[in-house]
Formats: structure tokens, sequence, C-alpha cells
């Protein structure tokens, strides 16, 4: 298995979008070595504005240059993109609809080493909550270069989040990227497995697993957590019978309740979420604590035969 | 005033502490080291010769606080608090490691010693003013250390608290800035210039103090001048080498979050070892 960067896939967008399109400029916060927009800075100088240690200021400026007909891709980790900067995205950029989109590195969990501080697991449901804002989360290197080349081409706020680590190249998603549309990897009508941004590779891990104890999962890649595809997931609940959830983020406001919210109004269906459960994180290694806090393939098959077992009960 | 002996034992107690914030981000692989390095004279300073504090006694009321605002260099106090005897010094081969209580940046519930919980930038000086104010309201007489970095001071927040204890009157807060002139990505002046910087913390009504950060006569005489007036919070800049000790770290603003290699891991202890 090859390992890649989202967050490269992002700043690697940026320069091929900017060179064709002299609208887009990049603003970062003092973390461009971090985000990868470095790279942009070295090629194209006069179009990055380092903002230095002010993400909120950063939100509003590009408010201003969107207003002014530019689209500028506002970068810095997910923690001081939704929480410090909260009401300048909320006012300055939801509220009036202004065409800036938000590049958040260092999302989830897999941040590692620098503890709860800077694991932010509360971004999609922060984002989801503001009207007006899309909100992506690519789920490899390129499907991250996809979903910001989408982002661009996209009128309005859009909310991009990418992680700090290597994750799993995976072929299945490399198929373009429509903004509100999910991707359905492998199909199955025992239950189905929602994933969204470096799920994936677990969803469809759990799946090998449960095809192996006789159960055909579908797996649907959900890389835009924000508009929902109501007709996969409307789909899911007819024709399976269940779903799991799988996010690097909360169980509490994240693509788990979204998903939950649309089934429970529309058909009725058993949801059961991986995802952190309503703890802050520890420092530790990427791959230690995804395990620790329960993002991996066992714990999709176990919520799956759990949701298996109750709905047979029924 | 301090005499030559006690300047060269806060020497030799910066040689050490440096040597354990290497092996601490050595051990974890991750963590920062270079503006660790570059504060430890100024930590040092505080914690053996300067702050009214106990170990044995890490909640008695009266100790001076000291609040590590720029939370990403807690491997100095870290450091310092495991040679205090705050913790046990073998705490620290847990750094950043799962279940330790030596988080990647400071968790005050789970760390003796730790003050205030930082990481975000910006948020230590405000949680500090408000704490001097609460022993203030109280009448209490400890004093409030809160040692801030250059890049953490742009954020806006940083100038509402300066406005903040100001109003306040504020005269327990005792704040640094690190002046190392760098932050992750390059030169202060570069990235957003800060300059003049004891002039704006003066116009904002602070007294300040322009200082060698790693001059133990100069970081002792601001602080005991600081401490004899009343009326205004003090703000010292205290001008410091980011990556100090250890040669090929100095000045590099690719040290400031990466760990060192075995060979550069080597070089350096022998570095901190020749300076004993
Ligand atoms: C609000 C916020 N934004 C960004 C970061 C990421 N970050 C960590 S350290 C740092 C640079 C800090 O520079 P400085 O304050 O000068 O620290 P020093 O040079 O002493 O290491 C940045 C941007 C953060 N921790 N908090
Ligand atoms: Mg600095």
């Amino acid at each position: 298995m090859q390992f890649k960067r989202t967050r490269q896939g992002y700043a690697d967008a940026l320069i091929e979008l900017a060179r064709a399109n002299p609208r887009i400029l990049v603003l970062d916060s003092d973390v461009a070595k971090a985000t990868k927009t470095c790279d942009f800075a070295e090629v194209l100088p006069d179009r990055f504005f380092n903002c230095g240690v002010q993400e909120g200021n950063m939100m509003s400026v590009a408010a201003g240059l969107a207003i002014e007909g530019f689209i500028p891709f506002a970068t810095t980790f997910a923690m001081f993109a939704s929480t410090r900067a909260a009401d300048q995205v909320r006012n300055s950029i939801a509220y009036p609809k202004v065409n800036v989109k938000i590049g958040a590195t260092h999302g989830g969990i897999s941040t590692g080493g620098d503890g709860a501080s800077h694991q932010c697991n509360e971004d999609i449901a922060i984002m989801r909550s503001f009207p007006n804002m899309t909100v992506l989360v690519p789920g490899d290197y390129e499907e991250a270069r996809l979903a910001t080349c989408a982002a661009a081409a996209w009128k309005g706020p859009v909310y991009l989040r990418f992680g700090r680590g290597q994750y799993p190249v995976m072929e299945e998603i490399h198929g373009g990227f429509e903004i509100g549309k999910a991707k359905l990897l492998r199909p199955g009508n025992d239950l189905a497995i929602v994933s969204t941004g470096i799920m994936v590779s677990e969803a469809l891990a759990a799946a090998t697993e449960l095809e192996k104890q006789g159960v055909a999962a579908r797996v649907i890649h959900m890389p835009t957590v924000k508009p929902l595809d109501g007709d996969v997931l409307l789909a899911a609940a007819r024709e399976t019978r269940g779903i799991v959830t799988a996010e690097e983020h909360s169980i509490i406001g994240g693509l788990g309740e979204a998903v939950a919210a649309f089934v429970a109004q529309t058909h009725p269906a058993f949801v059961r979420r991986v995802g952190v459960h309503d703890v802050f994180g520890e420092s530790g290694r990427a791959d230690e604590l995804l395990t620790l806090y329960g993002l991996r393939a066992a714990n999709i098959v176990e919520q799956a035969l759990q949701i298996l077992d109750t709905a047979v009960a029924v | 005033m301090v005499d030559d002996k006690t300047v060269r034992a806060l020497e030799a107690k910066a040689v050490e502490i440096r040597r354990s914030i290497l092996n601490m981000v050595y051990r974890a692989n991750s963590g920062h080291v270079g503006g660790s390095l570059g504060a430890t004279d100024l930590v040092v300073a505080l914690y053996y010769h300067l702050l009214r504090h106990d170990p044995r006694n890490p909640k008695w009321p009266d100790r001076d606080r000291f609040i590590l605002s720029k939370g990403h260099c807690s491997p100095v106090i870290y450091a310092v608090l495991a040679d205090c005897g705050y913790f046990p010094v073998t705490d620290l081969e847990t750094f950043r490691r799962p279940g330790s209580h030596l988080q990647g940046h400071p968790f005050a519930p789970k760390t003796p010693g730790i003050e205030a919980s930082t990481g975000t930038l910006g948020l230590g000086i405000s949680t500090g003013l408000g704490m001097a104010l609460a022993a203030k309201l109280r009448g209490e007489p400890q004093r409030y250390y809160i040692l801030c970095g250059d890049g953490e001071i742009q954020e806006g927040q940083a100038w509402e608290a300066a406005m903040f204890a100001s109003k306040y009157r504020l005269d327990k807060v005792i704040a640094f800035v690190d002046r190392n002139y760098l932050q992750t990505d390059g030169n202060t002046e570069d990235i957003m210039p800060l300059e003049p910087l004891a002039a704006k913390w003066e116009a904002f009504g602070w007294r300040t103090f322009e200082i060698d950060g790693h001059d133990f006569r100069q970081i002792i005489a601001a602080v005991e001048c600081a401490r004899a007036l009343q009326g205004k919070p003090t703000m010292i800049v205290a001008r410091t080498v980011k990556g100090r000790g250890v040669s090929f770290m100095e000045n590099e603003v690719a040290w400031h979050g990466t760990p060192p290699s075995p060979e550069q891991y080597e070089r350096a202890i022998e570095e901190l070892s020749r300076a004993i």
C-alpha cells in the first residue's frame, strides 16, 4: 500500500489552479510549512499572503478579497480555522456567502503528538452548522487534489478538511469529484458502511472482513459531508439492514449525526457511528491513536455485527 | 543583584535543562526543540532564583505562578518541573506518549506544577491576567510570570490582553516576550513585523525592559526592578537565540518543530557536555 499526504494534494492543486486562474490567491497564518502552502509561496510569491499568527484576521481579510472578486484560499490548521476563527468564518464568510475557500489541515486525532489542543475532532460539526457552508473531507492525496479543484469551481464558501499524516492511496476513490455526490465503492445488501475522509480505507477493510463472515456490506464514500448525497443514503436505508458511519471526528455533529438525521426523516433505519466518543484526545503517534480511539476496521465490523444482531431481533 | 557564584550555578543548571529537553524531544521523536532551548535561561532564572514556589507543595496558595503561553515549548517547563521535584524525572521519558501526563502542550489538570493549559497561541496571556485579577481582588501577594513567543503576540488577543492588564493595573504581572525573531515560517519581521515592539507595549500602558534573555544578571535585574514598581504591568522584551546552546540549531527556523536525527542528537548532546 502506498501512503501520501492529503495536505500535499491541497497544496499541489492550488498551484495548478492559480496558474490557470489569476483570481486565485492563497493566505496562510504562519503554518505554511506545515500546510504545504509554502510550495505555492515558492512558485507564486505575489499571490501568497502570510498573515502571521492571526487566523481571525486572515478569515475576514479573505472575505474582503472575495467581495472584490478574488478567490482566496485561507489556510491554517483545522483547530484554528474552526474554533479560533469561528466567528470570522460564520459572520464574514458564511452569512454573506462570500466566495472564500478554507483549507484546514491537521484535522482529526491523527494530528498525533501535539495532543488535544491541536487534534480537531469538532470542525465538521461546527462548519456543517453554518448555513451556506459546503464541507468537503477527502480521503487521500488524489481526492484532496480533486476536491480542491472542485472547491475552486464552486460558487460560495467551502471548508476543506485534510489530515497531518500520510494516508493510504485508494485507487477506488479517484474517479472524479462532484460536490454533493457520494462514491459507491462496493455493492452489498446486508448493510451499508458510509465513510468520510481517511476512514475510507478502514471501511473497505471492514467490508472485506465482513465478507469472510458472510456479510455483504455496501461501502459508500462520502467526501462531501454537506450537502449530503440523499439519494445514495435513501437507497442504503431502504435496501440494507442498517448503516455504520465512520469518520475521524467526534460522533457528535459530524457525518454520523448527519446521516442519522437524514434517514430518521426519510426511511428510519439503524445507524451506528464510529468516531471519537465525546472525549478529548491525547498525545501519541497517529497509528496508535487511531486504534486507541476506536477508528479502525475492527470497530466498524463490531458496529456492523451489532446492527445485524439488533435487526434480526426486531 | 546576584553574585558570580549564583550566576555560574544558574548557567550550569541551564545546560542540564537543555540536555533534558533534547533527550525528551529525541525520545518522543516529536516536539519543539528550538523555542525550548531559546527560552531555557529565562525559565531557569525564574524557577531557580526568582519564583517563590515549593515543589513539595505545588498548590501552596502564596506561590508565584508561571504560565507558558507559548505552550509548544512544553519541553522546557517539563524539564524544569521534573528537576525541581514536582514529579519524577523518569516521567520525562513518557513525553507525548499515550497515557502520559506530559502532553504535547501543557495540560494543567494532569501535570503537577502546570498552572494553566496552553497550546493555542494567545490564550495563556489572558488566562494569566484573569488569575492575576483574582489575586488582586483577594489582596493576595503572589506574582504572575507569563512567557509569550514573539510570533504568538501577532494574535489580536495579545493586544486585547495588553489593554486589559493596563486598565486594571495588574502590577503583579511580569510578562516576557521571547524575542527570538523567528516563528514557524521564518523571521517575524518578514512574516508580520512586530517592531517597534517595546514601544508598542509602552503605548498600551505597560512598563517595559529590553534585555539579553541569556544573561542571568540582566534577567534578574529586570525582574527585581519590575517587582519594585507599582501601578502597571511589566513586559520584558528578552532578546534570545532560538536553539541556543546547540550550534547548528541556533537561529535556524528549521529547528522550530523538528526532532533531531540520531546523529544530530549525538552532536547536540556532545556540544552541551562540553559546555558543562
Ligand atoms: C492560535 C495558534 N495558531 C497557530 C499555532 C501553530 N504554531 C505553533 S508554534 C507557532 C509559531 C510560534 O512562534 P513564536 O511564538 O515566536 O514561538 P517560538 O519562536 O518561541 O518557538 C505556530 C504558528 C498555534 N499553536 N496556535
Ligand atoms: Mg519566536
